[in-house]
């Protein structure tokens, strides 16, 4: 909110500068955005009377004006349409500085002119201005307009948060003032109106719920197209809010200074009176923002006996809005119940000055006094005489004045902090809660313009923002030592990110969100959950894979000339369940450019051990849509299937222009992180005896079936087994290869002797021979 | 007779000439061996009467143990040459790069997330995460924003058409927690949070870290001694913090948090918008509607929590100027971390 510091001061004034001011309100909760001035400055702009104007001899446009500034009389060249005999204007002396230019004595078409009569927008105090702004008539000459428009006034801009609907107003943020400095509050007295007409209009509610009190008065015969005053203009205009008319703006007015929301119907446009209902089904409203509104039957509408005239609290209807001609007026100060308001709100997608009062909720018992406010301010703008105020209630629907017991035992248990009973008292009574003393504390009665409180620990909160959060010690809590879970069983996701980190690969952070498109082409047997208000059309379907954002990474960063990448992600992908998954992907050299490493292009037997060195892993082949078929292995880890590795479809690669080859992997989190505590063995202290087989073997077998085999048929004498070569070409059948394996066999117990060992070679290529036709390499 | 001394200086002189092994071990073959000239010299012996011949004799031998002498010290200091020549042939240029593959890093949201789990679990917090797609139970309504709660506009939420939502908050997290631990707990929570909001300080995803201790005597003094203890203990510096009341629906007392800006150590600037103050998280002791919503005893336990944006630390504490840069993964940006 937006508020004139001058205006705050009028009704409180604590003796602080502005800077301490906003301090203190930020310090209890207000936090106080910006301090700023409410215009820019402008010096030599003083108040003066055009006495005669006569048209320019040259120019059918402009009037040459004579003007009174006091002490002197000044001949003015000006091009406004609305000049006037008698008129009050501000006047740009000779000199004189304002935002946009300097105001030097100068010929206009060969008639010298001797200053410039000003709008608002040549003052800087509005963005668009239609003619010269006429001053009051009562405006002293010769007075600089800086002072008499009393511009050394700040703008404080003030973050109410959502509970605090009682701070949107002068009033309320008054009564936090003095709440917070002991100040005196200068309540504004209000005139009781005495009605000079008879006139009023009937009004029947029917949502009493929603409309527990409706306070209205008839005023007749207005001059709706008198000139707001300048100081309301200048208070509506320093709060954000632009002059309209002079019954809105007074409307306005009384929201700002009082926090009621205030509604000005034509009373020609009414038929029969007001009747406060929820709306009919296929009823609608065309709304003074031009939009219309088809209102259903949750919405609290004031409507007359034909028509819905207005969303209550929300925003009013065209047709029956005031205008410049309308001369009879009906003046709406209501109670409407907050969730209804919050409701319509929701449902409209409206937001108002007034929806966003009532939503928050605001004071019962304020309608009266904010009416004869209105009243009070209205008639010497426009005329026109009021009748009675007219009032519906239903006392059962009104919010009433809570009751809250107070414990001070509670109070120390909850802040950690004593305070004195005589400091919580004069907090309480500061904000007008009125405490009686009870046997463990106090019983507090709660204000009715404060809805947000209703518990102890609402009034608990109170005393401490007003005592002071500074005040309140730093303790550290004393707890019962015990140990957090440790598991050993299972990799931690850190140590895991590291060993990954230490393999080359940089972590990124992509989007959840992604385009639909490219999930269908990387994930096509997957159908994303889609968001459906999403921000942007590549941010609507919830990853199925990591792979999508990766893949885009892979091509923001090649282009811009990234030709190695290893990267890798860790997060949910969102399929039935939502699952934490790694995924990765390299591209590129398998190693960086360096002297002693050969150049070579990573591939699948890269990727292939990185991912064997993270966890104990076995693969075997497999397929995905998005991945070439014969590079493509399904991942598993202690025999159950976790993910899939292998090499990006050359189709998909050539359609999302991607240079190079790519592997991807993706792995699920949990399997992958569990890993079996260690339980030692004994080590044999016999020697280890190495025998070699050279193969020569069917390309399609798979090197894990041929160490199978040997795993199986050497029994426990095998230490280990791994392939030390592999060949094809030169010298050997297309069909074939060759390979070489390293067996390492020992006993536990004793020596192996020879022809045990030869004895166990023989099995070991009788069974490759029969199973795989292998044959003993020459 | 040889003329032993004679034969001697030859000696001394070829010993010092032999430029290698070889020509040395020429030269002990020349003078030392059997055929060789001191050898020789022996043989004359046999021609001296026997009285002659002791004198004669040890003449020869102290000749023969000089030129065996300086053989040895001449075989030694041409050993430490060959091993010098050796060296000096094997020396590399220790200045070129070693044999590696590349070394990848942790993105630095991910950093600054590693080191608040190792101060946080040092104190005994458990640290968790939870599903990013949630109910509306979970993200508003157990955490005291009922449906029309106004504070539902503070977050522009994205729903899915069965009414589910990405979580605005780690708070769905704490719900969980407590609904499953009980009274007293002490957790963290950190991951991924969405909003509907993109601009020059917003990203539609972002990372939170969320806390929460429960407990039969957890006060307001208390928040205030662990938030102020954690944010000195990460920056690593005693920097001033100062609390100020602020509103959530999910606590009260509720309070934001600032800190001295670290850039200007509170003289203002461009970070802390000339204030001196950043505005890092915002905290609160737990409301008893949500402890209700979790059957905890509000009377008997009370606590704290308290929420703030990974992706900020990790700008202030690594000078990261533009949140977006965070997930664009440049990898020029990343590889910095």
């Amino acid at each position: 909110m937006k508020i004139s510091e001058q205006w705050v001061r009028e009704w409180v004034n604590p003796s602080l500068t502005s800077d301490e001011l906003a301090e203190k309100l930020t310090m209890s909760g207000l936090e106080v955005e910006s301090v700023s001035p409410v215009a820019e400055k402008f010096s030599n702009v003083i108040v003066g009377q055009i006495l005669t104007f006569e048209k320019h001899p040259q120019a059918d446009r402009l009037n040459i004006c004579l003007v009174n500034v006091g002490d002197n009389k000044l001949s003015i060249v000006c091009g406004a349409k609305n000049v006037r005999e008698e008129m009050k204007v501000a006047v740009a002396t000779e000199g004189a500085k304002l935002p946009h230019l300097t105001i030097e004595k100068t010929e206009i078409r060969g008639v010298a002119s001797q200053g410039m009569l000003c709008s608002l927008k040549d003052l800087g105090l509005a963005d668009e201005s239609t003619g010269l702004q006429e001053l009051p008539i009562d405006a002293p000459l010769g007075a600089a307009v800086w002072d008499y428009l009393h511009l050394s006034d700040q703008i404080l801009d003030i973050n109410i948060t959502p509970n605090r609907g009682d701070c949107l107003s002068v009033l309320g943020l008054s009564k936090e003032i003095v709440a917070l400095t002991g100040a005196k509050l200068n309540s504004i007295a209000t005139k009781k109106i005495k009605p000079l007409l008879s006139d009023t209009l009937a009004v029947e509610v029917q949502a009493q719920v929603e409309c527990p009190r409706y306070v209205g008065r008839v005023i007749k015969g207005i001059k709706a197209d008198a000139l707001t005053p300048i100081w309301i203009q200048e208070r509506l205009r320093r709060s954000g809010i632009r002059s309209i008319s002079p019954v809105v703006d007074v409307m306005n007015y009384v929201m700002l200074e009082l926090g009621q929301p205030m509604h000005a119907f034509d009373l020609s446009k009414i038929k029969d009176g007001i009747c406060v209902r929820t709306a009919n089904k296929g009823e609608s409203l065309l709304l003074l923002d031009g939009n219309t509104a088809d209102l259903t039957k949750d919405t609290l509408i004031i409507a007359d006996r034909e028509k819905p005239l207005a969303i209550a609290g929300v925003m009013g209807g065209m047709d029956s809005g005031v205008t410049l001609l309308t001369q009879d007026i009906f003046l709406e100060s209501a109670y409407f119940n907050s969730a209804t308001i919050a409701k319509a709100v929701r449902f409209y997608h409206f937001n108002s000055e007034s929806s966003q009062r009532y939503e928050r909720g605001i004071d019962p018992d304020i309608q009266h006094l904010a009416i004869e406010r209105a009243t009070e301010l209205l008639l010497p703008i426009v005329g026109g005489k009021a009748g009675p105020i007219v009032e519906r209630m239903n006392e059962d629907a009104l919010p009433h004045k809570p009751v809250i017991s107070l414990r001070k035992a509670r109070i120390a248990k909850f802040l950690g902090l004593e305070i004195e009973d005589k400091e919580i008292i004069s907090i309480l009574e500061r904000l007008e809660f009125e405490c009686k003393k009870t046997k463990e504390g106090w019983s507090v009665t709660v204000p009715t313009r404060r809805p947000d409180i209703a518990l102890e620990v609402d009034l608990i909160e109170e005393i401490v923002r007003i005592y002071g959060f500074d005040k309140v010690p730093c303790h550290l809590s004393t707890v019962q030592l015990s140990c957090a879970p440790c598991p050993e069983d299972k990799i931690t996701l850190n140590a895991l990110r590291h060993s990954l980190c230490d393999l080359g690969y940089q972590e990124v952070i992509t989007y959840s969100f992604i385009a639909p498109e490219l999930q269908t082409l990387l994930d096509p047997n997957n159908t994303p959950k889609s968001l459906v208000n999403p921000i942007t059309s590549d941010m609507v379907a919830m990853r199925t894979s990591l792979w999508p954002g990766l893949i885009n990474t892979l091509l923001y960063n090649q282009n811009r000339q990234q030709t190695r990448i290893r990267i890798f992600e860790t997060g949910l992908r969102f399929l039935k369940q939502q699952e934490p998954t790694l995924a990765g992907l390299i591209c590129g050299n398998a190693y960086p450019i360096q002297w002693g490493i050969k150049d070579r292009v990573a591939d699948f037997f890269d990727l292939k051990g990185d991912l064997e060195s993270l966890a104990d892993l076995s693969f075997k082949p497999g397929s995905h849509p998005a991945l070439h078929s014969g590079q493509t292995a399904m991942i598993y880890h202690e025999d159950q299937a976790i993910g899939i590795m292998g090499a990006l479809h050359p189709e998909l690669a050539q359609k999302l222009d991607i240079q190079g080859k790519v592997y991807l992997f993706e792995l699920a989190l949990e399997p992958l992180l569990k890993t079996p505590i260690p339980k030692a063995k004994e080590i044999s202290k016999f020697p280890e005896i190495r025998r070699d087989l050279a193969l020569l073997i069917d390309k399609a077998v798979p090197v894990q079936a041929i160490s199978d085999t040997i795993k199986e048929v050497a029994g426990t004498y095998l230490r280990e087994v791994y392939v030390f070569d592999i060949y094809e070409g030169k010298g050997i059948t297309a069909d074939q290869k060759s390979v070489a394996l390293a067996l390492t066999l020992q006993h536990s117990s004793r020596t192996l002797i020879d022809e045990e060992i030869a004895e166990l070679m023989d099995q070991i290529i009788a069974a490759l021979k029969t199973r795989f036709a292998a044959e003993l390499r020459g | 007779m040889l003329d032993l001394e004679s034969l001697l200086r030859e000696a001394t002189v070829a010993i010092a000439e032999a430029s290698d092994l070889k020509s040395l071990d020429d030269a002990r073959v020349h003078y030392l061996g059997k055929k060789g000239k001191l050898t020789e010299s022996l043989k004359g012996l046999g021609l001296l009467s026997p009285e002659e011949r002791p004198a004669a004799g040890q003449k020869v031998n102290d000749v023969k143990v000089k030129i065996q002498t300086l053989i040895e010290e001449r075989t030694e200091h041409l050993q430490k040459n060959q091993i010098a020549a050796a060296l000096a042939k094997d020396t590399i240029d220790v200045t070129l790069p070693g044999r590696r593959q590349s070394g990848g890093s942790l993105h630095p949201v991910t950093k600054v997330r590693e080191r608040i789990e190792t101060l946080f679990t040092q104190m005994g917090f458990m640290v968790l995460d939870g599903p990013e797609i949630e109910d509306d139970y979970h993200n508003f309504v157990a955490l005291n924003i009922p449906e029309l709660h106004p504070a539902r506009a503070m977050q522009d939420t994205f729903y899915f058409a069965d009414g589910t939502l990405l979580r605005t908050h780690m708070s769905p997290v704490q719900i969980r927690t407590m609904k499953a631990t009980k009274a007293p707990l002490r957790m963290i929570a950190m991951g991924r949070v969405y909003r509907r909001d993109f601009d020059l300080t917003h990203t539609p995803m972002f990372h939170q870290l969320e806390g929460l201790m429960i407990g039969e005597n957890v006060s307001f003094a208390d928040l205030k001694g662990m938030l102020t203890e954690f944010l000195q203990a990460f920056f690593e510096t005693s920097l001033p913090v100062r609390f100020r009341p602020s509103y959530f629906p999910f606590t009260e007392p509720s309070a934001e948090v600032d800190m001295q800006c670290q850039n200007c150590k509170g003289e203002g600037c461009r970070i802390c918008k000339n204030t001196g103050w950043l505005e890092i998280l915002g905290c609160g002791m737990v409301h008893p509607n949500v402890l209700k919503h979790v059957d905890i005893d509000s009377e008997r336990y009370t606590g704290w929590a308290w929420g703030m944006g990974l992706d900020r630390l990790a700008m202030l504490r690594y000078g990261i100027n533009d949140l977006r840069t965070l997930f664009e993964n440049d990898l020029r940006f990343l590889r910095q971390f």
